[in-house]
This record gives C-alpha cells, structure tokens and sequence, in this order.
C-alpha cells in the first residue's frame, strides 16, 4: 500500500472522467509531496488505467455497485477511509457540485478546515496561503489554514491541465466493507440530458443568452443556433434559466458553472456581477447587447452594440458560409 | 415536525456594485439562500407538515435585526448564539450540532452557501458531524412515508438529481427552490411578541477555535474594456485575424 501526502479526488460523469477534475493534480504537484489519485464508482477498471500516466504514486480506486451513485454519506465515508489508511494530510477536489457536496462533509469527518474554490498558493514564512474569490468574486482573499489536515477544492479555469506523460503508476483497489456504509440516502433519477454539445466546463468555445432572448424557442435559435455553428456549447444567466428558457445547469456565474473557454460569447448578457465572476478568465469576451452602458462592456475584448435578433443571424450565416 | 434554520447575516449583496465600488457599510441582510430555507420552512407548515419553526443565527446583539426579519416572516422562535469571533465554516457547524443535539429537530432546512464568503460548507459539515444523510442543492422537497423520509430535487452540474433520504437530515437550498415573501406590517408587529433566546458557546458545552483565518482581500485583477465593433463583418474580422479564434 502506497503512502502519499495528497489524495485527489476525481470525478466521473457518466462513466467518463470530468477533465476539468484533472486541474486539481495540478495544485497537488505544487504543493509538493506524493499524491495518489482516488476514484469512486463501480466498473471502473478502464478509467483506473486511464489515470496512470498523471505522476501519481498510485491510482486508489474504490469500485463497488455501493458507491454506483455519488451519494454523500457513503462517498464520504469511503473517502476518509481512503485518506487516513493512506495516511493522505491534503483531500483535494475540483470545484464542481460533486465535489462540494461530498468534500465538506468528509472535511468534517477528518476533523479537518476546508478551503473552497482556491484559485492560487503561495508561501509565507513556510506556511501556505490559499487565494479564493468571496462575494461573488467581487473580492479575493488570502486565508491561512492551522493543523496538519486539511480539505482544498479548487478552480479548475485557475489550473492549467495536467500533462500525462509520467511513467505508468500502480492502480490500487481500495478494499472496504461495503455493508458499513451509511445507508440513509438513496438514489432516486437523474434528469437525462440529450445533447451532442460540449460540456460547459470543458467547451472551447461558450455561448450564453440572457433575458432578452425572450422565450425557450428564441433562446435555442440564436444562442442554441450560434453555439452549433461555432462547435460551442451553452450557458445562460441566471435571469433566463429563472426565466425557463434555459434549464438550470446551463447556468453561467458564481453560483453556477465558473467557465473559461478561448472564446465566450455574451448576448443579451447586461453582466450582473456574479455572471462576469464566473466568465472574466475567459481569453476572448464578446458581448452584443441593445444597452451601449451595460457593464460587460467594461470586460469584453470586443463589444457591439445593436439588436442582437438581427446581428446573430448575421453571424451564424457568415461563419456557416466560412 | 419540528425545522430549524440556521440563518447567516450577510452585507447586501445589491449594495455592491459591478465596478467594485461597494458601498462603505452596506446594511445587513438574511443571506439570501437562507432566506430561500425559511421561505420553504414556512410552506412546510403552511402544508400542515411543520408545527414549529426554530431561526437560529450566531453573531453579536447587531444581528437581532435579522432575527426580528426572520420572525416576521414566520419563523416561531428563534436563538441567537452570542459570539462575535470571525467563525469559519468548521466551527460554525460545531457549534450548531452542539444546538442540533439540544433541539432535535426533525429536518434542517439552510442555505447551501453565504453570498459573502461563498464556502458552500456548513450544511454538508454539519451532515457529517451529526451522521445525518444531506440533500444539497435541493430545488424541490417533499416529505414522504409519514414524514420518515424526504424525497429532494437537486441541482447538479450534470442537471437535476432526485435523492430520497431518511429523517432527520440536512438539506440545502438552492435559488429555484421557491421565491421568498416581503415581510408584511403585521409580521412585523407579531415578531416583537415573539421569544429570541441568547445562548453562549459554554452553555451549549462547545468550544471551538476557528481554523481558518483571513490574513486579507483585494480586488481582483480588472480585466481591460477592449475595443467596440460596429458590425458583424467587423466583429468576424477580429475574431479570425487580431484574436485568431476562429
């Protein structure tokens, strides 16, 4: 069995690793030490072998039909076994609801701080401060951490992705008794999505709408339409999907998905503070809105102002033609 | 069945502006997810499924002024845990469990994260301390099988998630759970009637020391305004030739 100073946790969606969960090594390689990465789900030999190459010391994989479903309680208790038998001071995850879900909770299990949405470390007098966004990313700020445990999730868009080119690592099955598992949740369904877009988090390119998409049909002809053309996927502001144009994963901002493709498209988009927390790592910003004084213009790389029912049209016409 | 919220007050988040310029002492308000919790606890009752609602918040005397909002809202009683400390989100669930044993509520219904710190930690920490299942993110909550049970909607990255889990639990709202009512003048009168029960740490039997410090906060880098475009050809234009991205 491996000992290793850090545990990163990855996550799955749909049998599939989350790439952005891969971020999180990154940190694990700066703050230095061994790290093992850990796994949760059921038939996951494929994936394990997937992971081998990130310049882990081993890849600790906890497979069993218990742990199908990412249920807090077991994937907690599954995760803690896992530190402490590896004798692991740093848990680190990715941002992302899984995460923030099952991490605090297991924080709490290892009697241990957590820090949230970590952007940044640095050194100070040999100890270690972490940079976040708080109110909404409208501030950052610089936190110290006392005890010799402790829980981190970061920002994936503040970490660049890992290489894979290290020599292949050990997987290691995690073995645990699976009857001791709590068992006060169950797993109901999960809203299937049928899209062949991208994922949020992953596209290359993202395009969101805001209120004045007026309705779904409109919102999924320009915004939907636009995405397509450009290969992108699409997000929304929290108006339109409280508005039941977009559903709610399709949200953009600090309480939804924090993104930062090559390019990201605003339409309609005023910018509400706790949208452009969740775009402004973006490398190109453009905006079209009707308002020539919304404030996403202060942050695009490129703004136009004008009816965005008639210019994005015109867009999606002159990039199909290209 | 008996719900306790815990409530958080935070500087108001609409007092803040895009440009950072957030006003010097903005007021206080109920952090608005924790508002979203005793909206919904108040609809619980109001179903005939809750026959008290416990507030409780932790902070100095200041914080009474959100108490008395979250008591003319609906809340039937509530306590306020005297202690000015900056908390961290450890400590803050400690504390709470230390009320959560005395209490024994069936079901916790907060907030999943305060707009000011943004940590989104106490409700799954407080889930593991007290071994409780919790439903986080939760857009939707029914009560099933004579109230021994709760089925949760939850809101995923991956979209919308449905988890049944035993009482009692910990749930945390997210912002389409439901939309939180104005307090009313008669609310307002009702809640100065209303009992708010000061306890300390020591009479609780818990003593917690914060973690996590706050060694300072800046402004972020601002990202620069770049350049206008007054047409589609010309907004193409720059985006294949000056930013290549297409």
């Amino acid at each position: 069995m491996s000992m290793a100073e850090t545990l990163v946790l990855i996550e799955l969606d749909r049998q599939q690793v989350k790439r952005p969960s891969l971020h999180a090594i990154t940190l694990a390689r700066q703050l230095g030490g061994d790290y093992a990465l850990l796994v949760l789900g059921h038939g996951l030999d494929e994936i394990a072998t997937s992971l081998v190459s990130y310049g882990a010391s081993a890849v600790i994989v906890a497979d069993d039909p218990a742990l199908a479903e990412p249920l807090a309680d077991r994937y907690a208790a599954v995760i803690v076994k896992a530190a402490q038998k590896h004798g692991a001071k740093t848990l680190l995850g990715s941002s992302s609801t899984f995460s923030k879900d099952v991490l605090p909770r297991a924080a709490a299990l290892l009697d241990a701080p957590m820090v949230t949405d970590v952007l940044a470390i640095e050194e100070m007098d040999g100890s270690v401060l972490y940079r976040r966004p708080i109110n909404a990313g409208s501030m950052l700020a610089t936190v110290k951490l006392e005890g010799d445990r402790r829980v981190l999730t970061v920002r994936a868009t503040a970490f660049e992705a890992p290489a894979a080119d290290a020599a292949p690592c050990p997987t290691e099955r995690f073995a645990f008794d699976a009857a001791s598992l709590p068992n006060g949740m169950q797993f109901i369904s999960r809203e299937q999505r049928a899209s062949d877009r991208p994922d949020l988090t992953e596209a290359r390119v993202v395009v969101s709408g805001g209120r004045p998409l007026k309705d779904k049909e409109t919102f999924e002809r320009l915004v939907g339409g636009l995405a397509d053309a450009l290969g992108g996927a699409v997000g929304a502001t929290r108006a339109a999907v409280d508005a039941g144009m977009a559903p709610n994963d399709y949200q953009v901002g600090q309480t939804g998905k924090i993104v930062a493709p090559e390019l990201y498209i605003a339409l309609g988009i005023s910018g509400a503070i706790q949208h452009l927390a969740g775009i402004k790592d973006s490398r190109i910003i453009v905006a079209i809105n009707k308002d020539p004084d919304a404030p996403i213009f202060q942050m695009a790389t490129y703004g136009m102002v004008g009816d965005l029912h008639q210019i994005v049209p015109q867009l999606i016409e002159l990039i199909r033609r290209a | 069945m008996k719900v306790l919220v815990p409530f958080k007050s935070v500087p108001d988040p609409n007092d803040a502006t895009v440009a950072g310029a957030a006003a010097s002492m903005p007021k206080s308000v109920i952090n608005p997810f924790d508002e979203i919790a005793i909206e919904e606890a108040l609809r619980i009752r109001e179903r005939g499924e809750a026959a008290e609602i416990v507030g409780v918040t932790i902070g100095a005397v200041a914080v009474d002024e959100q108490i008395r909002a979250a008591l003319a809202m609906g809340v039937d009683r509530a306590i306020r845990i005297d202690d000015t400390r900056a908390l961290d989100p450890y400590a803050v669930a400690r504390i709470l469990r230390a009320l959560i044993e005395k209490e024994a509520p069936h079901v916790v219904i907060m907030g999943k994260q305060a707009v000011d710190d943004d940590s989104n930690q106490v409700g799954q920490m407080l889930a593991g301390l007290l071994g409780w299942p919790q439903a986080t993110f939760v857009s939707k909550i029914e009560f099933l099988d004579n109230k021994t049970r709760t089925r949760c909607t939850r809101e995923t990255d991956a979209g919308l998630e449905v988890v049944a889990i035993n009482l009692p639990a910990i749930i945390t709202t997210d912002l389409r759970l439901n939309e939180p009512r104005y307090v009313s003048l008669p609310g307002l009168m009702k809640a100065r009637r209303k009992p708010i029960e000061i306890l300390t740490c020591d009479q609780l039997g818990v003593t917690v020391r914060p973690l996590t410090t706050v060694l300072s906060t800046s402004r972020p880098p601002k990202r620069a305004a770049g350049t206008r475009v007054d047409s589609v050809e010309g907004l193409i234009a720059k985006l294949r030739q000056e930013a290549k991205v297409l």
